[in-house]
Formats: structure tokens, sequence, C-alpha cells
């Protein structure tokens, strides 16, 4: 039916970009996982396939945006909704370019942080991973989107205590000589954890829609 | 010609109703950016005819029962205030009731003439202001509450349901518009219906469309906007039940069957009459703003809306009465055929319907309406036709662009081509003279062998033939020595590295970094290994022993901190 054409492609885009959103988190985990245990062509690949998402998200967006704008669809909601797609690419545009901060400063990681490094980067991810389905909630029943958004909040509360131990480590515990290394260390987390940061962003934004569509 | 200076007033007064009443039909889906203004102003124009063409009697018998006007300098006196306090009301960005300024000045006609009024009609058109609203808020309410419900159970993808709202909305304001015509066209119907002649008041009634149209898209627009967001921040889904709510209302306050549907059974008949779409559309706004909790009603605003309904009638009956005034004795235009300050009694309201029905029914609209259809149809046809020539003008411009900016990129492609052809011939070239260098290499190294094999046969040749046996022996052992040096290949080595380093500098570069302690040669062997050759092809080539090959290996992996499992030419080719 031609009315609902606009509105089905919009539907379609916006679950193509979700979807890509949830892919790049996990792809996220799982190559800074390769760069701790050495394995460099699987790192490799991680890279290129979140580069290659993230441009289809960018894509992806801008095809939604052009169609609401352009179809005059939801012009109450269109700015809010863009925002938000705004803010959940930039969850992935974070990701990507952590990870290729990764290839290009190659920064030395001690082997005793390995661990803590690659529970970071799973709670930063796991908060993407929670925010997709509020997101996806948002659509089709706003009044579910409070309760989806909770453990948004909790994966960010637990990577920022997380973060502050590894900083604490780096400084004060760790035989690291050179202070140039620590800061690069340093750096490091705060990219990973900035990415939980986006998460909880984006779950601030979505709990005011969610208000404004359910009042 | 007088006549139709007369009917003037009744034209502004169609303004006025196109510029504020049939403005709140659209009102909260214009001021919710659902529907544009434009679509909005096409579909009130269209459905507000329709709806009086085929609907809008029963409302005007009520209002001509209030007073009936029956000079036409009176109509026009009545008109004209009523139409000009809708338009300081309307400037004032107060929503206000075109029914409510006719009623006033009906009254001060009434009032001026010393005619009798009706208060029997007038209580039926006064409570209609109350329950216009109370229905309005009440339809709205009920309707809000179970849309509500009904779409927290289907779970519609937001920009789906936008989609549905935008046709609701387009649908329930046809109908509102409808319904509007039906109910409103009794403003300008019950004032001038028992002064004017048929035939003019045919012609004026179509000219009066006209305006209200023109009304709608020159000043209507305001009036959405205070309507839309001035009350309540409406959301699409409020938008579309308060412009449903309305044009229920508005349908019930003009449809004689449900009017006689009711009194069947038993039920007392809504009275007909033109009810305000402000007052019902304020009304239906304010139902949404209780179920949502009344905290967001702007009571400023609301209560700016309320004073305007008070003064509106006051207003317009006082402008009419001074100016009836004046049109009677200074102009010296009858206002009235009864003799001024006469007490004639006025006949009973249920006599009247025959006599205006018949009056109402006499309103023959095919002559002007064919007429302004074909000038519509002309002007329709010359205005398509410039419209398609323009579009084919810009057709052809975007074609032209199109083609230009195609030759403009195959030109760009061309010479792209060219620079990768020119790029792979120097590439091609220099190779050229790599192999060039390199046949040189190998006949200089063939001729230099050949000499060394020369001398060598022709040495031994002599030594067959030496009978010295001790200068034999000596001899001998020194051509010996020559053939052990010249078998080290040194010359040979050092080229084969100096071609193997050339092809891995990245390499080279990439090792050094990040393993600063390599020596030369452990960085020879690591290119070794990482070409994947074995321990005895490394031992030719490092003129070393197998196990020595192999011991230099093994510290190599050390030196790196390679793990005893893992694999050193997997781990040199990813470095």
């Amino acid at each position: 039916m031609k009315p609902f054409k606009h509105a089905n492609k919009s539907i379609e885009l916006i679950d193509n970009f979700l979807n890509t959103i949830d892919r790049g988190a996990i792809i996220f985990k799982e190559g800074v996982k390769n760069y701790l245990y050495g394995n460099r062509e699987n790192f490799v690949d991680n890279l290129k396939t979140l580069s290659a998402l993230e441009t289809d998200a960018d894509i992806y967006r801008r095809k939604v945006e052009n169609i609401l704008y352009t179809q005059s669809l939801m012009p109450q909601l269109r700015g809010d909704i863009m925002r938000l797609l705004e803010e959940l690419d930039n969850t992935i545009d974070l990701a990507k370019k952590s990870l290729f901060q990764f290839d290009v400063e190659v920064p030395k990681i001690p082997a005793e942080l390995n661990q803590d490094f690659v529970k970071l980067s799973e709670l930063s991810a796991a908060a993407i991973e929670s925010v997709v389905p509020a997101a996806r909630a948002y659509f089709r029943s706003p009044e579910l989107v409070k309760e989806k958004i909770h453990r948004v909040y909790l994966y960010e509360k637990e990577a920022d205590k997380l973060a502050d131990s590894i900083k604490r480590r780096v400084f004060q515990e760790l035989p690291i000589e050179k202070l140039s290394e620590k800061f690069h260390l340093r750096y490091f987390t705060l990219h990973i954890e900035n990415l939980s940061d986006a998460a909880e962003r984006v779950a601030d934004v979505l709990s005011i829609m969610a208000i404004k569509r359910t009042t | 010609m007088l006549f139709l200076i007369f009917i003037s007033s009744g034209l502004l007064l169609g303004w006025s109703l196109g510029s504020n009443d049939a403005a709140n039909i659209f009102g909260t889906a214009v001021g919710s950016r659902m529907i544009s203004f434009r679509r909005a102003a096409w579909i009130a124009s269209i459905f507000v005819v329709l709806g009086a063409v085929f609907q809008g009697r029963g409302a005007s018998e009520t209002l001509t029962g209030l007073g009936e006007v029956d000079a036409l300098g009176g109509a026009f006196t009545v008109a004209l205030f009523a139409g000009f306090t809708v338009f300081l009301m309307t400037r004032a960005r107060l929503p206000v009731s075109t029914s409510q300024a006719v009623v006033g000045a009906i009254l001060g006609w009434t009032f001026f003439t010393g005619s009798d009024t009706d208060y029997s009609v007038l209580t039926k058109i006064v409570s209609t202001w109350v329950s216009g609203p109370v229905l309005g808020m009440i339809f709205a309410a009920i309707l809000y509450i179970l849309l509500r419900k009904t779409l927290r159970r289907t779970k519609i993808h937001v920009i789906k349901l936008d989609t549905y709202i935008r046709i609701a909305l387009i649908m329930a304001g046809a109908f509102g518009a409808y319904s509007l015509g039906a109910n409103n066209i009794a403003n300008v119907m019950g004032v001038f219906v028992p002064s004017a002649p048929d035939i003019l008041l045919n012609f004026g009634i179509f000219f009066f469309f006209f305006f209200f149209a023109v009304g709608i898209f020159t000043y209507s627009e305001r009036v959405m906007q205070t309507v839309g967001r001035g009350i309540l921040a409406l959301t699409p889904e409020a938008a579309f039940i308060v412009v449903l709510a309305q044009a229920l209302v508005l349908f019930l306050f003009s449809s004689i069957r449900f009017s006689e549907m009711l009194m069947a059974i038993g039920l007392p008949p809504l009275p007909l009459v033109p009810v305000s779409s402000t007052q019902v559309v304020i009304g239906a706004v304010l139902g949404i703003g209780l179920v949502k909790g009344a905290r967001e009603i702007k009571i400023k605003t609301l209560s700016g809306v309320a004073l305007g309904w008070i003064i509106t009638p006051i207003t317009a009956g006082i402008f009419t009465f001074f100016a009836l005034f004046f049109v009677q004795n200074v102009f010296g235009i009858a206002v009235t055929k009864q003799v001024p300050a006469e007490i004639i009694e006025m006949p009973a309201i249920e006599a009247e319907p025959s006599m205006l029905a018949d009056v109402a029914q006499q309103i023959n609209m095919v002559l002007p309406g064919l007429l302004i259809l074909s000038m519509a149809i002309i002007v329709l046809l010359v205005y398509l036709f410039f419209r398609l020539q323009k579009k084919r003008l810009k057709t052809e411009n975007e074609l032209l662009t199109h083609q230009n900016q195609y030759f403009n990129a195959q030109k760009a492609l061309n010479d792209m081509e060219i620079n990768a052809i020119q790029m792979e011939n120097t590439m091609l070239s220099n190779q050229l003279e790599i192999k060039r260098q390199e046949y040189n290499n190998i006949l200089l190294n063939i001729s230099d062998q050949k000499k060394f094999l020369e001398s060598v046969s022709e040495q031994i040749s002599r030594l067959i033939g030496e009978k010295d046996l001790e200068k034999r022996d000596r001899e001998l052992k020194a051509l010996s020595a020559r053939l052990k040096q010249r078998m080290s290949f040194a010359r040979e080595i050092d080229d084969f590295y100096g071609k193997i380093e050339q092809t891995h500098r990245d390499f080279i570069v990439k090792l050094t970094e990040r393993f600063p302690d390599l020596t030369e040669k452990e960085k020879r062997l690591a290119i070794l290994l990482r070409l994947n050759l074995s321990s005895k092809e490394i031992a030719t080539l490092m003129n070393i022993s197998t196990k020595s090959a192999e011991i230099a290996r093994y510290r190599l992996r050390k030196k790196i901190g390679l793990k005893e499992r893992a694999n050193v030419h997997e781990f040199l080719t990813n470095l």
C-alpha cells in the first residue's frame, strides 16, 4: 500500500541500524580480546568488520533521516528519533575509533591486566547490547523502555568501577617504569570505558522519549 | 447594486467563519504538524461546501426563529458587525465563535427594532454554548481513553502509527468540515434568508463560500496555531481525537435524523443550532487534558478564551445596536419592515419551520454553480498547461545537467585510467631495468665462472704433466684452497641478501622496532625463517652447519620471546 511505503522502508532501515549497532558491540569485545591475546590476524579481521559496520550504520541513519524529513513523517517525534539514532551511532563510532587506536598505537598491556581489560570491554559492550532492545521497545511499546534500560545503568556503573580499579593498579601496584606507558594504559582504559558512557547517554535520551510517548 | 453592497457584509461574515471557525477543525492537526496548512485549507474548503449543500438546513431554521431580520438594511448591519466583531477577536488571537457574534448581533437588532425576542429559542441557543463544549469534552475523553488502550494492545510501530493517524486525521477533518458546513452555514442563511431575493441570494451564497475559502487561506493559520498549541501541547493521537470529537458534536447538532431518533426513544431532541466549532474544540482539548491529568493545561490561555465567549455576543450586540441607529437615522435605510418601537407579536417558532424550509429549498445553486465551475475548470486548465510546460523545461534542464555530470565523470575516469596506465608503464620499465641488470650480472657471473674454470682446467692439465712431485703437491693444495674459497659463494649470497632485504624492507623495519636487540645475522635468519626455508637450506645460505642453524633458530625464538608451541614462521609472517 503506497501510504505505508515510506513508513515500512524506514522501519526496515531502523531495524537494520539497530542490528548493526548490536553486532558492532560484539565485534568490539572480540577485537579487544584478540589484541590482548596476540591473535593479530583475527584482530585485523575484527577491525575491518567493525569499520564496515560503522559505515553501514552511518548509511542507514542518513537514509532514515532522509525519509523522515522529505516525507514529513512524525513531525513531532522525528527530532527525538534522529537524536536517538545519532547517539546510538556514536557508540559504534567510539568502538571503531577505540579499536583503531589499538591498531595504531599498539599499547603494551601487561599480561596481569589482560583479564581486567577483557572484562571492561565485555561490560561496555553489554551496556550497548542492553540499550539496543530498549531502543527497539521505544518504537512499539514505549512503556517497556523503563524496565529495559536499568541494565544499561548497571553495566555502566560496573564498567566505571572496573576502570577505576585498572587505573589504580597501573599507577600504584604494577611495576611499570615509564610514566608514558602508564598514561598510555590509562587512555586505553578510558577509551573502552567511554563506550559504556555513550550507552548511558542513549539510555538517558530514551527514557525521556519514552516518558513523552507514554504520558 | 445596493443589494450587492448589502450582501458584501455577508461575505465578510463568510470570511470570518472561514478564518475562525473552520480553522478550528484542523487547528490541532496543523498545530501538531501532522497535516500541512495548505492541505488542511483545501480539505476544509471543499467539505464545508459539501456539508452546507447537502445537510445545511435544520440549523438555519432555529436561528431565524430568534429574530427574523426582515429588511435587507438590517441584515446587512447584523452581518457586518457580527463579522467585524469576529475579525477584532481574531486579531486579538482569541478563538471566537461566529455563531455567538451572529446571535449577539441579531439580539442587538431585536432590541433596536423593539421586536420580540423569543427567549425559548435564546435559551436553546445559549444552552448549546455550554452543552457543545461539554459534549466535546466527554466525547474526547472517552475516545482518547479508548484509543490509548487500543494502541497499547496492538503495539503498532510508531512510524506506521503516524501514517495511520495522518489518514485518520484527514478523514476526521473532512467529516468535521462537512459537519461545520452543515451546521454553521445557518449563521449567514439565518440573517439573509428572510429579506433577500432568491436569485441574488443564490449567487450571494456562492460568493459566501468563496469568501469562506478565502478566509481559511488568508487568516486561519494564526487561529490554528492558538488552538493547536495554545491550551495544551497535543500529540498527533490527541489531535485526531479532538478533530473526531468535534466533528461528531457538530454533526449531532445539525442532523435532523439524529434529533428524530432521540425523540423516537423518548429523549429530548438536540436543538439544531449553529454551535461554535471553537467552543467544541476547546472542550475536546480540555477533555484530553483531564485524561492526561490536567497538569499541562494552560489556564491563562483558557481564561482568555472564556473571556472571549462572554465578550463576543455582547460586543456584537452593542455594535449592531448603535450601527442600526446610524443606518436608519443617518443613511435613511430601513432596517426593519415593522413600525419602529411598535411591539408586534412574533409568530411562534413552531409555526415557522415549514415556511422557512420552503424559503431554504428555493435556493437554487445550479446556475451559479455551473458558471463558477466552468470558470474554475478554465483556470485550472490554463494553470495545468503552464505547470506542464514548466515541468518539461525543468526536466530537460535536469537531463542536461545529468549529462554534463556524466561527461565530466567519464572524463575524470579517463584521466585516471591514463594516469594508471602511465604509472604501470613506469613500473614495468623499472622492472625491465632491474631484469636487465640481473641478466648483466648473470652474464658477468657466467663469464667469471668460465674464466675461473678455464684457469682451473689449465692448471690441472699442467699438473698432469708435472714431474716434480713436491711442486705438484704444493700446487694441488693451492688449487684445492682456491676451489674451497670459491665454494663459499660469498658474492652470490651477498647478492641474495641484498635483494631479499630490499623486498622485505617493511618487515625489517617492524622487526627492528619491536626487537631492537637483534643482531644483523639474527635479522637475516628471521627473513629466511619468514620465507619458510628448512634448517638445511638456511645452513647453506648462512654458510654454517645444519646443527648451528638449528641452534641459531632456537636462540632467535628465545630472544623474541616466543612460546614453546608457537610457530615461528607464523609469528614472523603476522608481525
